[in-house]
């Protein structure tokens, strides 16, 4: 990675640590991995799982927020307060600019993923006492979900490049409802004929497949994951990362700042 | 006093006004509604459209609703309701959306099966949750155990009973317990033993409290049954050969037919009747009990709860 996205990366990463309302999103999801320990009291024999599946949903719901929220804002914010242009009068191009941004939310989230982590961990050694072998599953899980964020971060990225703010937002947030069904989807389109069987079956695999990155109710059973599946996660959402991207740089190498 | 300041000081006296008497007016509202309880609503009754819209997060949502009917059975249980009618479709959707929720199919089955107080009494809803948990865990063997338990407990079905006992046996890793269930139950079904036997079972392999308490109840109950079978036949005996009813269980005693003074199993004596009927002292705290209880005795309506053995 060359110096100007390293530093372009660390800016963002410091101009997101600085928000407020990132600390505000942290401290809830924190908030909601100890209410898994009141909640997992009034039931019967599923403080655990209580745990495990509140606490993760926390960390994805929460961190996909941060995702969609600073991702939008990335680009607009420095064409709103005039700062791009000043950046890209320097030797700095058009994609290392769109890649630095990247990197840096990327690092954002995965630093408060692992602090949110550390608060799952936290409220599972309460509740159980003491770690089993099967809670590593639970890494996994946590890894699936920097994935997910990838995904979402490069997507939100990718529309906050054309689009203002607030349809960026509704864009990427759809697109993470969708993608939570893409498995469906494929089914759906199974079903159909002709033309429209192409075109569902197309559009079925172009959204983001999320469903393959959750696993949080199989780890809350301690439930074994494949190495395959971690495999062709990592690859998938590398590659879907790096195709959103690439269609983020693309649309802001031409799009007129003037 | 300067405008600001009292502006703050009359805003800040209203907001607190507010809050008490919108406080105040939840709380009337309360007693106003109590007959539309919103307990009894089930706003998505479709497990299908539940799960879609988990978004994937269906093992957060199944946790939620098994909460949901637990606090449900326990709130209605608590004032020995005789409906149950969200129980059993808050437990199919709980398990659709978490099939592999072991705990759901276990304690699930314990809430809908027992007849009224103690239970939803619907044991072939019982019956459809457990052969659900066994598809999609068919190594439990704890759910063979329930099934077979509903069986025998709550159906009578003895046939039905064997055979989930049976099916059990082949699981890997199954307890010994079932191969010596299954083999009792073909040739004693029905039997004081054999039930004695299953909550035996029942009160050494679980480590819930709730259900250790109750297997602890049923226990007490058999032993009370079995203790006023044996008192009223000794009581008949000695009427056999004297020609009256004895006035005490010291009578028996002196005819040598009987060795101190017989207790119930919270170690109160038995009281003799007149009549020759045996009775326990309290018959609140046998809530299961077939015998020993006064004629007309009307049970309470929730259980008496006691604390495990």
């Amino acid at each position: 990675m060359n110096g100007r996205i390293v530093h372009i990366a660390s800016n963002t990463f410091r101009e997101a640590v600085r928000d407020r309302v990132l600390y505000n999103l942290i401290a809830f999801a924190l908030l909601m991995s100890g209410a898994a320990i009141l909640i997992g009291q009034i039931s019967i024999n599923i403080e655990r799982l209580v745990v495990i599946n509140l606490g993760l949903t926390a960390v994805s719901l929460f961190g996909i927020v941060i995702a969609i929220f600073i991702g939008i804002g990335l680009v607009s914010k420095e064409i709103e307060k005039r700062t791009l242009y000043t950046v890209l009068s320097r030797p700095v191009r058009r994609w290392e600019f769109i890649v630095g941004k990247f990197f840096g939310l990327a690092c954002t989230l995965v630093v408060n993923t692992v602090f949110m982590a550390i608060g799952v961990f936290g409220a599972l050694l309460y509740v159980s006492h003491h770690f089993q072998t099967a809670d590593g599953w639970v890494l996994v899980a946590l890894y699936f979900i920097i994935l997910q964020f990838l995904i979402i971060t490069s997507l939100a990225l990718l529309f906050s490049s054309f689009s203002s703010p607030l349809l960026a937002a509704v864009f990427a947030f759809s697109l993470f409802v969708i993608g939570t069904f893409a498995e469906d989807l494929r089914g759906f389109a199974a079903l159909t004929q002709g033309f429209t069987r192409w075109l569902a079956t197309g559009a079925a695999y172009i959204v983001p497949n999320f469903s393959a990155l959750n696993v949080i109710s199989s780890v809350a059973h301690q439930q074994p994951v494949a190495g395959q599946l971690i495999f062709y996660n990592t690859c998938y959402a590398l590659i879907y990362t790096a195709m959103a991207l690439c269609g983020a740089v693309l649309i802001f190498e031409h799009r007129n700042l003037k | 006093m300067k405008a600001s300041r009292r502006v703050t000081v009359i805003a800040g006296v209203l907001v607190a006004g507010c809050m008490l008497a919108s406080v105040a007016l939840v709380h009337h509202l309360d007693q106003v509604r109590t007959g539309a309880s919103l307990e009894e609503v089930l706003y998505i009754p479709s497990p299908k459209a539940l799960k879609r819209m988990s978004l994937g997060y269906d093992g957060l949502l199944a946790d939620v609703y098994w909460t949901r009917a637990v606090q449900y059975f326990g709130t209605k249980h608590r004032v020995g309701a005789k409906r149950y009618d969200l129980l059993a479709p808050l437990l199919e959707i709980t398990t659709y959306l978490d099939p592999q929720l072991v705990v759901a199919y276990e304690y699930g089955s314990n809430f809908l099966a027992p007849a009224p107080p103690n239970g939803a009494g619907m044991p072939r809803r019982a019956i459809d949750l457990q052969e659900y948990g066994i598809r999609n865990n068919p190594n439990e063997w704890r759910l063979y155990y329930e099934l077979g338990f509903i069986y025998y407990m709550d159906l009578k079905d003895y046939a039905g009973a064997t055979e989930a006992f049976a099916r059990g046996t082949r699981v890997p890793n199954a307890h010994p317990f079932l191969r010596l269930l299954a083999g009792q139950m073909a040739e004693h079904a029905g039997d004081l033993q054999t039930a004695r036997m299953m909550w035996t079972a029942t009160y050494q392999t679980s480590t819930e409290t709730a259900i250790r308490a109750n297997a602890a109840a049923h226990l007490r109950a058999l032993q009370v049954d079995e203790d006023v079978t044996r008192l009223e036949a000794l009581v008949a005996s000695y009427r056999e050969q004297t020609g009256h009813f004895p006035a005490s269980f010291s009578e028996l005693e002196a005819a040598g037919i009987l060795r101190g003074t017989p207790v119930d199993p919270l170690g109160h004596p038995y009281k003799l009747m007149p009549n020759g009927r045996v009775e326990v002292r309290s018959p609140d705290d046998f809530p299961f009990i077939q015998k020993g209880a006064p004629p007309g005795y009307v049970p309470p309506e929730a259980p008496k709860v006691l604390p495990t053995d």
